[in-house]
């Protein structure tokens, strides 16, 4: 009845998971019992839960890869301090318990972390800034939100039910085969995956149709700012990426379920070719993270120099480069494969090409700033220790890019600290930064920026202190994922890092606490005028928060910096511009279709996973006659009168006159 | 643009007249403002297919890597009948032609003849299915299931994609039916079976490769 579940999956015997997820899920308890007490449920339902609204769902994106930062940062603490206890010594944590902690670590930082962080910011900002009302397909981009929270909540249940794998953030195979990780802990992995791996896809499609087809009237490729550039290249390289990631998860399925050859030891299969499949995805993977970061830094260097992006087609023409080379240097992640000196110097070569691209953007960046009128907030804190953070990464990048070095230096903690470098000093810096930026706009209110200034310098020092240390470590031959050692001139600088980890920590706390205080304090910190930054693209020529509708009336395009020529016309002209026309706006009507479609992914994944068949073809045919549901319906979008747009605009336009006045006072 | 030359480009018993045209035809370049529906929902979907090419051409590249990993087990040319392949190909092909017939039925809403021809391609992917699954249910009886080597299991996984995909197209053309039965021609329900076609084609350009790549060369190799 329920094919491979009992009550052994539960770790009773284990107390770290066990008491850990029983915390958690009393967390979780409590905060459902408050919502239902004080009545928020039916608001819940309505205006987040069933949303099809782009700004809505890329806020739940982004608390989503907040919620399991917090996840992943607390897996980190725990190897750092193994590792830092685990010399001459068993440590803490058993070695089957440690594996499913690195395992865990990655695949949460960048399946659950790293993407919805970026796919929920070019979700919000993205539509904003090309000037228009909504993503192409509102409802798709519902679906592929909650499917990526269905495999969150996958990857979290192993942490009771049963075990994660063990097989390290991408589960190479023969070690991923049935024959050697019998339990339930791979199944998750992949099968968490592939449901949040199509939510991926399918936003993926979504955003690049928006890009190439919806924008406003006037916004030619030549105009859009530099942040859609790079979404688009992102989210070009998601539509050509993870289909294979697809595929080739689909293959270590057939593999383990069915008793197919691909990648076993025996009857021909070729464990290599899983290497060199998951890297074709997961290179181009690296950049899909980096570039909407890279566009990001670009709109905050940019504003907070009082300047526009120095170089701006030189940016575009980075930016698409790198989207295309990012396919032709998959190898360099495994050149010991030992694919001979012809094909690895050529992709040696390649990795190093890719620098120059990115080189060209660190110093449009520079130049950006260069004679501007720079203010330092936060956001532009996070942009400046990015630049600094990520050339030294870049540059042991092109180290390990060297195939006679990438073969000692290979599977080492210096390859450890070298793609930490790139991942925090470059994606979660970004991520940071876009939060600080963009936050007033979602939000309409300020964030603390003392606090905020506070907890970016816990995580720069906090990210040098633990990770100089591996590097120096992997240069001393200490490998990755070791649960304990014996050699002396490892241990001290193990320790550095377990400080680096905890001043990181630090970093956490005080945004959390940022967090809360400028919430207390909104009122002081209220923000009218919808342009809190001085702003220069579209997405700041609305109020914050933005109507259901983003824009009364579309606006119309005459240059690359659209708003910045606006509030500079009616600034010299002392007044704003003729109040439009309002005309009605249809919007499309909320739907559960995402959040149900979800529902039944999670039980189909979860009956696969525990060969519960029942069940999973049950939640088949529930996905499907919800899809047949939603296709059924006869009214699929609302109207706004104009009256009603005509009485949002108007309050904002009110705003903006009066900061208007006060400018010429 | 003028009304006039608008009707011109579009006229509305067209093909291409999938929904509401703006009073401004844009196209989404830039100049005109967000593109109409009728052309954002096909692109969007054509986007879907590509992606989806691009996962065949993981499969296929999987092929042609473990085409030789026979472990010892029989090979291409000793295990495939293109008797059999055949006619699963004539099969597929008519069936895209009937779908294309359902294509301008749609345009002309003509609703015996829509689902006439619906009907035609959905029994002649049956057939196609049918012949696929009395092929895999022969070579697991003679011992060449895709557990025997890494090659059949490539050839299982590429093939056997391509039938779930069918299968998929079955069910969505079912759907569909029932949906120009209860919902007639409206301009949403059109632009879902601009999809669908566009679906049910590609899914044939991907069978002739497969008829290719893996039986025609297979075959004489």
């Amino acid at each position: 009845m329920l094919g491979k579940l009992t009550w052994q999956a539960i770790p009773f015997d284990q107390p770290i998971p066990l008491y850990s997820a029983a915390a958690v899920g009393l967390m979780v308890m409590a905060v459902l019992v408050w919502v239902v007490v004080k009545g928020y449920v039916p608001y819940l339902w309505r205006e987040w839960i069933t949303s099809v609204d782009h700004k809505r769902i890329g806020v739940m994106y982004c608390v989503l890869a907040l919620l399991m930062l917090l996840r992943g940062f607390i897996d980190a603490l725990m190897m750092r301090s193994q590792q830092a206890v685990a010399f001459h010594a068993a440590g803490y944590l058993a070695p089957e318990h440690y594996n499913q902690i690195f395992s865990a670590h990655g695949t949460i930082m960048i399946f659950f972390v790293a993407m919805p962080f970026m796919i929920g910011l070019i979700n919000y900002v993205m539509p904003l800034q090309l000037g228009v009302r909504d993503v192409a397909f509102p409802t798709l981009n519902s679906v592929g939100f909650w499917l990526t929270a269905a495999g969150a909540l996958l990857v979290n249940i192993s942490l009771v039910v049963g075990e994660f794998s063990r097989a390290g953030w991408l589960p190479y195979p023969p070690l991923s085969e049935l024959q050697y990780s019998p339990g339930v802990g791979i199944d998750y992995y992949l099968w968490a995956l592939q449901i949040s791996g199509v939510g991926t896809l399918i936003s993926g499609i979504n955003l690049v149709t928006t890009i190439l087809k919806t924008r406003a009237p006037g916004m030619r490729y030549g105009r859009m700012p530099i942040f859609c550039w790079t979404a688009l290249a992102a989210n070009l390289l998601i539509v050509a990426a993870f289909p294979i990631l697809t595929a080739t998860l689909a293959m270590l399925l057939l593999d383990r379920y069915l008793d197919f050859h691909f990648f076993t030891n025996e009857a021909g299969g070729n464990p290599m070719m899983f290497v060199n499949l998951i890297w074709a995805w997961g290179h181009p993977e690296v950049y899909i993270l980096i570039l909407p970061a890279f566009g990001a830094f670009s709109e905050v260097v940019s504003t907070f120099s009082g300047k526009p992006l120095f170089g701006y087609r030189s940016m575009v023409v980075a930016t698409m480069t790198i989207c295309v080379l990012s396919f032709m240097v998959w190898l360099h992640h495994f050149f010991t494969m030992g694919a001979g000196a012809d094909v690895n110097g050529f992709f040696g070569i390649m990795s190093m090409v890719i620098a120059v691209p990115t080189g060209v953007k660190v110093f449009n960046w520079l130049f950006t700033m260069y004679r501007g009128r720079v203010r330092f907030s936060a956001a532009m804190h996070w942009a400046v220790g990015f630049m600094v953070t990520f050339v030294i990464g870049g540059m042991t990048g092109v180290l390990v890019a060297v195939p006679p070095a990438d073969f000692v230096l290979h599977n080492s903690l210096f390859l450890v600290a070298h793609f930490h470098n790139m991942v925090i000093g470059g994606v979660l810096f970004g991520a940071f930064a876009a939060y600080e930026y963009w936050f007033p706009k979602a939000f309409g209110f300020k964030l603390d920026e003392r606090l905020g200034k506070a907890a970016f310098w816990c995580w720069f020092v906090g990210f040098y202190v633990a990770f100089i240390p591996l590097y120096a470590v992997g240069l001393l031959g200490m490998t990755r994922r070791l649960q304990h050692y014996d050699q002396p001139q490892w241990h001290p600088w193990l320790l550095v890092a377990e400080a680096g980890a905890l001043i990181i920590f630090c970093g956490i706390a005080l945004q959390a606490v940022q967090l809360f205080v400028s919430i207390r304090s909104r009122r002081r910190r209220v923000e009218v005028t919808g342009d809190a930054w001085d702003g220069r693209t579209l997405e700041w020529a609305t109020s914050s928060p933005p109507p259901l509708f983003n824009f009364a009336v579309l606006p119309n395009v005459k240059g690359t910096e659209p708003y910045w020529g606006m509030k500079r016309k009616a600034i010299e002209a002392m007044q704003l511009s003729p109040e439009p026309t309002y005309e009605p706006i249809e919007v499309p009507r909320n739907t559960p279709t995402g959040f149900v479609t979800a529902f039944f992914a999670f039980f189909l994944g979860f009956a696969l996973i525990w060969h519960i068949w029942w069940l999973a073809g049950l939640a088949l045919i529930g996905a499907y006659a919800t899809f047949v549901v939603f296709a059924w319906r006869d009214v699929a979008e609302n109207v706004i009168s104009a009256d009603e747009v005509a009485h949002i605009d108007r309050s904002n336009r009110a705003a903006r006159a009066l900061a208007l006045s006060e400018i010429h006072a | 643009m003028s009304t006039s030359e608008i009707a011109l480009i579009r006229p509305s018993s067209s093909v291409l007249d999938l929904g509401s045209a703006p009073p401004r035809e844009a196209t989404g370049h830039g100049e005109g403002g967000p593109a109409p529906k009728s052309i954002v929902v096909g692109y969007g979907f054509w986007i879907f297919l590509l992606s989806d090419i691009v996962m065949f051409s993981a499969f296929f590249a999987t092929y042609a890597v473990l085409n030789g990993a026979t472990a010892g087990g029989p090979s291409a040319a000793q295990l495939f009948d293109l008797h059999n392949v055949q006619i699963e190909t004539a099969c597929l092909l008519l069936s895209s032609f009937t779908c294309g017939i359902a294509s301008l039925a749609v345009a002309q809403h003509y609703h015996r003849l829509t689902q006439l021809a619906l009907l035609a391609t959905g029994l002649l992917g049956l057939a196609f299915l049918a012949l696929e699954v009395h092929e895999f249910a022969g070579l697991v009886a003679q011992g060449a299931g895709p557990s025997r080597s890494a090659f059949l299991s490539s050839f299982f996984a590429l093939v056997g994609c391509h039938g779930v995909h069918v299968t998929a197209g079955l069910l969505w053309l079912g759907t569909m039916m029932a949906q120009f039965y209860a919902k007639g021609f409206r301009p949403d329900i059109r632009r879902r079976y601009l999809c669908f076609s566009l679906f049910w084609h590609t899914l044939d350009i991907i069978w002739v490769a497969i008829f290719t790549i893996v039986y025609l060369i297979g075959v004489h190799t």
